[in-house]
């Protein structure tokens, strides 16, 4: 696709905090779901008449069922801490897009309606009555988010804008003004089964023709299996991987270090998607729905085992809500049905559900695996630590793992590793600019716009430390670093693969 | 009639402050945290939590590794705040505890860092553009409060004295509701209001960080979702 004119933002020396400029990005909102999009996820197809007061009641539910709402609501005292940290203020200037400003948008509506102090004194502080334009500025605003909880970090009370966002977004699909891509993607995995809607049929010719690839690289019969009962291990990736770019050579990567390990692996054609958009729009029915597929994946291919793909989001609701949304995990109560049905069949020897990653450090550590790291001296590499990976999971079962494993990986298949600037790492990583639900078109100049502190980071090394290649373990990263790189005149195609780097690194016997 | 009115006031605001509270960290402990929201990394042990709020809660880290200057000041003026309340126990007692006698002479002074802490906290409202953008009037109005009651109090500590000793009667008679005469020093009549302002709109304002931070997800789950499984009592309901 062409590249869409935008003026992106300069790359200054050092990272600049911006002056506001109101209403920078007022005009940047998604296309409004359609009603069919709506209606497959129960929400109401069109703005319901009485909005108002089903908002407030949706409002009501949601401080009556999570804490964090309430909470989160209640206690922030303005302090300033979070102002500077989202990268689409630092990338757009706009001070709604600072995170406290964000959540003073729902806040100013909560006060109204739940406090004291908002329904006597509401000019005191701050509080205001919900409006069509208010309603209008969520919609804009709640989609120029991504969740990525940088900002967590930083308040000194752990108050965390992904909950408020995904709670302003439940809000909207309760009153029928849902977004147009993360709705339709979610009616698609409903009814297909993945974000792409890729039947079967085609997902077998998929995996077919990688298979093929596979053989003739590395002389050996290297498979993709599908729906194969009594494997040991299920493998749910994002259904990017079976057909983006560079995604598709990390599935090829997982395939390599399965067939050299010797473990009998499967996919799934029924749970053949590990993204789970349900935990974008904060909804936690439609999120359960959608982990419950992983569930009765694993339940009726009889697996011992549930492995995750390269894609951040998934590990995080894999890491974090799957033991709590579909039971994949251990240490259910033994009187908890539900959960002892799947608990009782995953092998205790292993963490469930596990990280490719944890999978493929698990087996260096074992020395089981045959890796020639000259494979990738034409690499200089860096590592791009992505925010639901960073702030909302772990990895190997230790504190810290999810930035230890990766790295620990990528140092064992690859000889010249340079780190960006770790301020802007680790558990302060910027986010790429496309997570939280905002990988679409219609929003591509807050893309560009907010991957600038990103950029800015990687321009560094790329210009000073002759790094040509971007690794990630994340689909949504990878889709929109390709996308944005060429903005910031780079070459889209240095984003790569973890998998691809550990794939390029085996030796395979017959392979000369 | 002064001593009657205070003792009223005071013994309303203390009912107001206590069940106000109490109500609030009541309906936070109730309401169930239906997912594992710990901003990680986050520790793996129960141990390692509660060093991890010990050390926001005394520190302020995430504010120290957030921004300097907001740091500085929000820390000076808690950790004063906290020495001036430990020193005024003894107004409330017959004879102070030991640790509140050594606290004294720190609490005196702590009551200028206090002032700076609250001023420089200010003055950021009006100095960095972003956090004007983000200041409402009552953002102000309760910086203003902690002022005037931090000010009037250290004008009687170190400028114009009041009679402290009646005034420890009238306090120590209140805790066994006993009225003895309240001094009728405007300075200390203005304090004395302005206090038990504070006590009554604390639990319907932002002052409710305080009990607030102890019940935030983020801070107080462990990173176990893997090995325990966390389910809220509605969510289990559509298992069934």
């Amino acid at each position: 696709m062409a590249k869409v004119k935008i003026d992106k933002p300069e790359l200054t020396e050092y990272l600049q905090i911006p002056q506001l400029q109101e209403g920078a990005m007022a005009h940047s909102s998604p296309f409004v779901a359609k009603p069919d999009h709506q209606e497959a996820l129960n929400f109401p197809g069109e703005l319901v008449e009485d909005w108002h007061d089903q908002a407030i009641a949706k409002m009501g539910e949601l401080s009556r069922t999570s804490r964090s709402f309430s909470l989160f609501l209640d206690i922030c005292v303005h302090c300033g801490s979070c102002t500077d940290k989202c990268h689409y203020f630092l990338g757009t200037s706009d001070p709604k897009n600072m995170p406290v400003a964000r959540q003073e948008l729902l806040r100013s509506v909560y006060r109204r309606h739940f406090t004291f102090a908002g329904k006597y004194f509401p000019n005191l502080v701050g509080a205001k009555e919900l409006t069509r334009e208010t309603l209008d500025e969520w919609h804009s605003y709640f989609h120029q988010c991504s969740e990525c909880r940088r900002c967590s970090v930083f308040c000194p009370y752990g108050i965390d804008t992904a909950e408020i966002t995904m709670a302003a977004r439940d809000i909207l699909d309760a009153v029928g003004y849902g977004q147009k891509y993360d709705n339709e993607i979610l009616g698609k995995v409903m009814k297909i089964g993945n974000n792409l809607g890729l039947p079967g049929p085609a997902l077998i010719a998929t995996l077919e023709d990688l298979e093929e690839d596979l053989e003739d690289e590395t002389g050996l019969p290297v498979r993709m299996p599908l729906d194969e009962k009594g494997a040991d291990v299920l493998l749910i990736t994002p259904s990017a991987d079976f057909f983006a770019e560079p995604h598709i050579d990390g599935l090829m990567g997982y395939a390599k270090v399965f067939h050299q390990a010797g473990i009998s692996w499967t996919m799934s054609s029924y749970a053949s998607e590990g993204a789970n958009f349900g935990m974008f729009i904060g909804n936690y029915p439609t999120m359960k729905k959608v982990a419950e597929r992983i569930r009765t994946a694993a339940l009726e291919l009889g697996v011992k085992r549930v492995i995750v793909g390269e894609c951040g989001h998934a590990w995080r609701v894999a890491y974090s809500f799957w033991n709590t949304l579909a039971g994949v995990g251990h240490g259910a109560a033994e009187d908890d049905k539900y959960a002892q049905m799947l608990q009782k069949q995953l092998d205790p020897r292993y963490p469930a559900p596990q990280h490719i990653i944890e999978f493929t450090y698990d087996l260096m550590q074992r020395n089981a695996l045959k890796l020639d790291k000259s494979a990738n001296d034409h690499h200089t590499v860096t590592f791009h630590d992505s925010c639901n990976v960073a702030r909302g999971t772990g990895m190997g079962g230790i504190e810290r793992g999810q930035f230890i494993l990766p790295r620990a990986v990528i140092k064992n298949v690859v000889n010249n590793y340079v780190e960006m600037d770790t301020s802007t790492m680790f558990e302060e990583t910027f986010c790429c600019g496309g997570g939280g639900g905002l990988l679409t078109d219609d929003l591509m100049e807050l893309r560009v716009k907010g991957a600038m502190p990103r950029m800015h980071a990687l321009k560094k090394v790329f210009d000073e430390e002759g790094v040509d290649t971007l690794a990630a373990i994340c689909a949504i990263c990878k889709s929109q670093f390709s996308k944005v790189l060429p903005y910031y005149d780079m070459p889209m195609d240095m984003i790569t693969s973890v998998h691809q780097l550990v794939g390029d690194a085996l030796v395979f016997e017959n392979n000369d | 009639m002064l001593t009657g009115l205070f003792a009223i006031l005071f013994y309303a605001a203390t009912t107001i402050l206590v069940v106000g509270v109490a109500m609030q960290v009541i309906a936070y402990w109730r309401t169930p945290a239906p997912l594992k929201i710990p901003t990680m990394p986050a520790p793996r042990t129960q141990s390692g939590v509660v060093y991890r709020i010990g050390r926001e809660v005394v520190l302020f880290e995430s504010l120290f590794r957030s921004n300097k200057w907001i740091w500085i000041f929000s820390w000076m003026f808690h950790m004063a705040l906290f020495l001036v309340l430990a020193r005024h126990l003894r107004y409330f007692q017959e004879s102070a505890w030991f640790w509140v006698d050594i606290v004294q002479p720190f609490g005196k002074y702590a009551g200028f860092a206090m002032l700076a802490g609250l001023a420089g906290l200010w003055g950021r409202r009006f100095l960095v553009e972003r956090i004007r953008y983000i200041s409402t009037p009552s953002d102000h109005l309760m910086l203003l409060l902690l002022l005037a009651i931090g000010a009037s109090g250290m004008a009687m500590t170190q400028v114009i004295h009041t009679d402290i000793v009646a005034l420890k009667q009238f306090a120590t008679g209140l805790m066994v509701f006993e009225f003895n005469p309240l001094p009728a020093d405007p300075i200390l009549i203005i304090h004395l209001s302005l206090v038990i302002l504070l006590m009554v709109i604390f639990p319907v304002s932002k002052l409710m960080h305080a009990p607030g931070i102890f019940f935030s997800p983020t801070r107080n789950q462990m990173d176990d979702s893997r090995e325990k499984r966390l389910i809220a009592p509605w969510a289990a309901e559509m298992e069934k």
